[in-house]
């Protein structure tokens, strides 16, 4: 067993975990995140991204101990009380999901990559979603989706 | 006017709210108290007996509460086919017994041997891993050929490996040999379906809960259909009744037909808990999925196609061998047969057809229905060779296909492989694709491509599918074991909010934003006043699930019919409460008026004095507001379209770049314009995988080589373009009460040989001989196809 501390979306967790247990596992099974899905066991699927120290990792890819000491966001604190997040709203606005399961690793993943690159080309979107498949939507709607976001945030920016 | 309402509005979807907050409820999500943990061991050989199976050391292991082996399952039924086919010589298929964990011998990598329950997950891969099993190897075969000609049997008692030889039609056979020999030109290809995995990102998961106190079984599973699961696994497997058992399908995340059948896990974890008297959940590792999920396609074809001299098509025959894995999987032989055979006329008035299908057993995963299913085989071979003919007799390959499309005058139009289509208008559809896809503007970006060192070549092409799977009476006379109706029941609360309980599911189609879109413009309220239940079998009616693009056709006219009970049992409380007959009830915009007066009561006061009848006529009529209907379709529906891809091509390394993909629909009335969008962008990246990525891939011993997402290559978002979809044209269904046609499997259809059309295009517009390149269309094979 390992100890670990961490913040998963602002709140505290410490407790012990199992030196095998997968940072996505623990997320579901032990702090009942379920909103962050496993859909592959190889790390190429990306259902499983969240923001580690800012970052955006497939979660699936490292131990839950590694992320001792650091900070953990999960699709689940993406949205306020109130309303969704702007990506989240540009996705439902696009339709850019059907069934739903790669979508938090995927506004997890447009996150990060508008975080790095406020202003991407739909070039450098479908670069950076790379690592994310969606078997439903064929994409299209995704790279609107995030588009759209840049756009209304360069806007509100500017404003 | 784009409408912001009801039928034809793009209304936003409301489950999107919880799937984009981490609330959707998928099935391993569900965690329920006291639950135990299975992990199968799998065959890693693909043909073998079973010399022993040794579990002591692993029952003796932590957490391990029991090991089941197939000695535990004799006795118990095998998983059932759901379809039967006759053979050219009117014998029934070779269907053998499909175990739900091997009985001495496993027949492909892949096949459960043994299973753990524990405690933890981790436990029971831990036990699993310690069972001794004893292969006695047998020779395995993969290539169906083989199969056929020499290979080991994967089923001794079945005596051969061919299931069944299917000719359809088979009077049919003489005429159209007569034809071809007779015809001015005969173009001949020979082509591979490349063998796929579905592959939607939710893996399979079942949870077994029974319940002691009521004798209750639940499944929750990943299903299409949980209805059907029901069904099946109830009466053919584990003998329990329906009212003993409950499947539920929550969230469920992606199917394309490999989440319709009934898999040994389900069986499996319902048994389970029943000995064990505990909650006992799967969950599927991806490596997992790729040698359990039914796999799609595979097969081998050689097509024929006569034409006359002025290019008028004259008879087509083909020659195809289907591979069904080592088993039969639940819908199996329909998908070579039945849903392939009969779509062969395409948009094409082709006088004479003849299909010869050989179905064929392999040490391979079952192959069964994937988007499309039949129809993408059908498709790609007609567009293929067309394409092929074109060339050879010199002639535009738009303006074949136009000269020979059925016209808009000629329909209803039966064609000679037994199907009726209702409605069509394929020129139209083709002058639309035309203009979407800027395809005059091609030359100029053909010869700037050429700047760029890049071959640039456009395919085009048509297809038809048969959807809105189907009148029961029908394909009850082909061997489908079921009837395939759709349900619905609607729910009138007392205060005028509506629950629609359906026996459609929804599993990325979006059902629970557009049923209520019909509902909504039938009864005058608001969408947020109606909610929909789907896929749970307790409280939902009987229905046949979501595959075939047929949940708005079929499971849509259940619901309208459902809905006008309504109405018309609300005219009679109106007519009672305005003193007038029913007759005179005029009902529009949630107001019911007495025709030609100033009288009218509003729906809200309707429904309220359903549940509240104090004033209501009780002699003559029941309290409550609630009706179901069940819809048995008249016909299939018949969408079809046209679409134009062009790529550019590296000769230097073979690459292939979609740079465009335009498609033209025609999925008579629409529903919802963005969730149809959304189906054909998501059937053409799917149809695109196929024509470049995908291939399931075997080595001769029957070990998969592309079991993970390393070898396996879905398409990802760099490999697709940006996609122009249009379905402006509109023939309405002329048999169903919406006039829909379904939309889910169009672009996977269309999509292939437009894509394989483009290529050979862009080589031959580069001076290379070929005519044909077998999908997936990768670099090499490319490359390969231009040193040859
Ligand atoms: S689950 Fe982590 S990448 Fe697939
Ligand atoms: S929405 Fe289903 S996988 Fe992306």
């Amino acid at each position: 067993m390992e100890t670990v501390n961490l913040i998963v979306n602002g709140s505290a967790f410490s407790g012990e975990v199992e030196g095998r247990k997968l940072l996505s596992d623990f997320l579901r099974e032990d702090l009942r995140c379920t909103g962050t899905h496993v859909g592959c066991d190889t790390g190429q699927c990306g259902a499983c991204v969240v923001h580690v120290g800012g970052k955006a990792v497939k979660s699936c890819s490292m131990f839950a101990w590694e992320a001792d000491g650091m900070e953990v966001a999960t699709i689940e604190g993406m949205a306020d009380e109130e309303s969704l997040g702007d990506i989240q709203q540009a996705f439902q606005d696009s339709h850019a999901l059907q069934c739903g399961f790669c979508t938090p690793g995927m506004v997890m993943s447009a996150a990060a990559l508008l975080d790095e690159n406020p202003n991407p080309t739909d070039a450098e979107i479908r670069d950076y979603l790379e690592g994310n498949l969606c078997r439903c939507t064929g994409y299209h709607n995704i790279v609107k989706a995030i588009r759209s976001v840049a756009e209304r945030r360069a806007s509100a920016g500017a404003a | 006017m784009p409408k912001d309402n009801g039928i034809g509005a793009s209304s936003k979807r409301r489950e999107d709210v919880r799937f984009l907050t981490g609330a959707g409820r998928y099935t391993d999500d569900l965690n329920i108290h006291g639950q135990a943990y299975v992990c199968f061991l799998r065959s890693d050989t693909a043909h073998a007996k079973l010399a022993s199976v040794e579990t002591d050391q692993a029952s003796a292991m932590p957490g391990v509460l029991r090991v089941f082996t197939g000695a535990d399952f004799e006795g118990v039924g095998g998983l059932p086919c759901g379809w039967q086919i006759t053979d050219r010589n009117g014998e029934p298929m070779k269907e053998p017994a499909h175990p739900i964990l091997a009985q001495g011998k496993v027949r492909h990598v892949g096949d459960p041997i043994a299973a753990v329950v524990a405690e933890t997950a981790a436990q029971a891969r831990d036990a699993a891993e310690a069972i001794l099993v004893d292969y006695d190897e047998m020779p395995a075969v993969v290539d169906m050929k083989s199969a056929l000609e020499s290979g080991p049997l994967v089923h001794e008692d079945a005596g051969t490996n061919l299931c069944f030889d299917w000719g359809f039609v088979e009077d049919n056979r003489e005429a159209v040999d007569k034809a071809l020999a007779a015809a001015h030109h005969v173009t001949t290809l020979k082509l591979t379906n490349n063998r796929l995995v579905a592959n939607p990102m939710e893996p399979r998961v079942a949870i077994g809960d029974y319940d002691a106190a009521t004798d209750v079984s639940t499944l929750y599973t990943t299903s299409q259909n949980p209805h059907v699961i029901r069904l099946l696994m109830g009466a053919f497997v584990l003998s329990i009744p329906e009212h003993k058992l409950r499947v539920v399908s929550p969230d469920v995340g992606g199917g394309f037909g490999s989440k319709i059948y009934h898999y040994a896990e389900e069986a499996f974890c319902t048994f389970a808990s029943r000995q064990l008297l505990r909650p006992v959940k799967w969950t599927a590792s991806r490596s997992e999925a790729f040698i359990s999920d039914a796999h799609g396609r595979d097969h081998v074809t050689k097509i024929e196609l006569g034409l006359d001299a002025e290019g008028n098509f004259l008879a087509i025959r083909t020659e195809t061998l289907a591979n069904m894995g080592a088993y039969l999987s639940t819908f199996a032989p329909a998908v070579p047969t039945y849903l392939h055979g009969t779509l062969m006329a395409g948009n094409y008035k082709t006088p004479q057809i003849y299909v010869n299908v050989k179905a064929v057993f392999t040490n391979t995963v079952p192959v069964d229905a994937y988007r499309g299913a039949g129809r993408p085989e059908a498709t790609f071979q007609l567009e293929r060779v067309i394409d092929k003919a074109a060339r050879e007799i010199g002639m535009d390959p738009i303006e074949l296909r136009r000269k020979n499309f059925i016209e808009k005058d000629q329909f209803p139009y039966t064609t000679p492989v037994a199907l009726q289509y209702d409605t069509g208008d394929y020129a139209a559809t083709m002058d639309k694709l035309e203009e979407i896809a800027d395809i005059a503007g091609f030359d100029a970006r053909a010869a700037e491509s050429k700047r760029n060192g890049k071959l640039r070549g456009l395919g085009v092409n048509c297809y038809i599918e048969a959807c809105g799977i189907a009148p029961s009476n029908l394909v009850g006379q082909l061997g489908a074991r079921a009837g395939l109706y759709e349900s619905a029941t609607v729910r009138v609360n007392a205060t005028g909010s509506v629950t629609v309980m359906t026996g459609s599911h929804s599993h990325g189609q979006g059902h629970e934003t557009t049923f209520p879109q019909v509902v909504s413009d039938m009864l005058g309220i608001a969408e947020d006043q109606i909610n929909i239940v789907h896929g749970d079998t307790a409280n939902t009616p009987m229905g046949m699930g979501t595959y075939g693009s047929r949940s708005i056709a079929v499971g849509g006219a259940a619901l309208v019919r459902a809905t006008e009970k309504i109405i018309s049992k609300a005219k009679k409380i109106a007519a009672h409460l305005m003193e007038s007959s029913a007759d005179d009830i005029e009902f529009a915009d949630g107001q019911f008026t007495v025709a030609g007066t100033d009288k009218s009561v509003a729906w809200g006061d309707v429904c309220l004095t359903a549940y509240v009848p104090h004033n209501y006529p009780l002699d003559e009529l029941e309290p409550g507001l609630e009706e179901t209907a069940f819809y048995d379709p008249a016909n299939f529906t018949f969408p079809a379209g046209a679409y134009a891809c062009e790529v550019e091509v590296d000769a230097e390394t073979g690459k292939v770049d979609i740079v465009a993909f335009a498609a033209a629909d025609d999925f008579g009335n629409v529903i919802n314009p963005m969730i149809v969008d959304g189906q054909v962008h998501g059937g053409i990246a799917q149809g695109a995988g196929q024509a470049l990525l995908e291939h399931a891939v075997y080595d001769e011993t029957g070990q998969i080589i592309s079991g993970s997402y390393m070898e396996y290559a879905m398409p990802r978002a760099d490999d697709i373009p940006d996609l122009i979809v249009d379905h402006s044209c509109q023939t309405p269904c002329t048999h169903n009460p919406l006039g829909v046609k379904g939309c889910g499997e169009a672009g996977a259809i269309g999509s292939p040989p437009t894509i394989v059309n483009a290529v050979v295009d862009a080589l031959r517009r580069g001076g290379y001989e070929v005519d044909h390149i077998d999908m997936p269309l990768t670099p090499y094979r490319v490359w390969e196809a231009i040193s040859r």
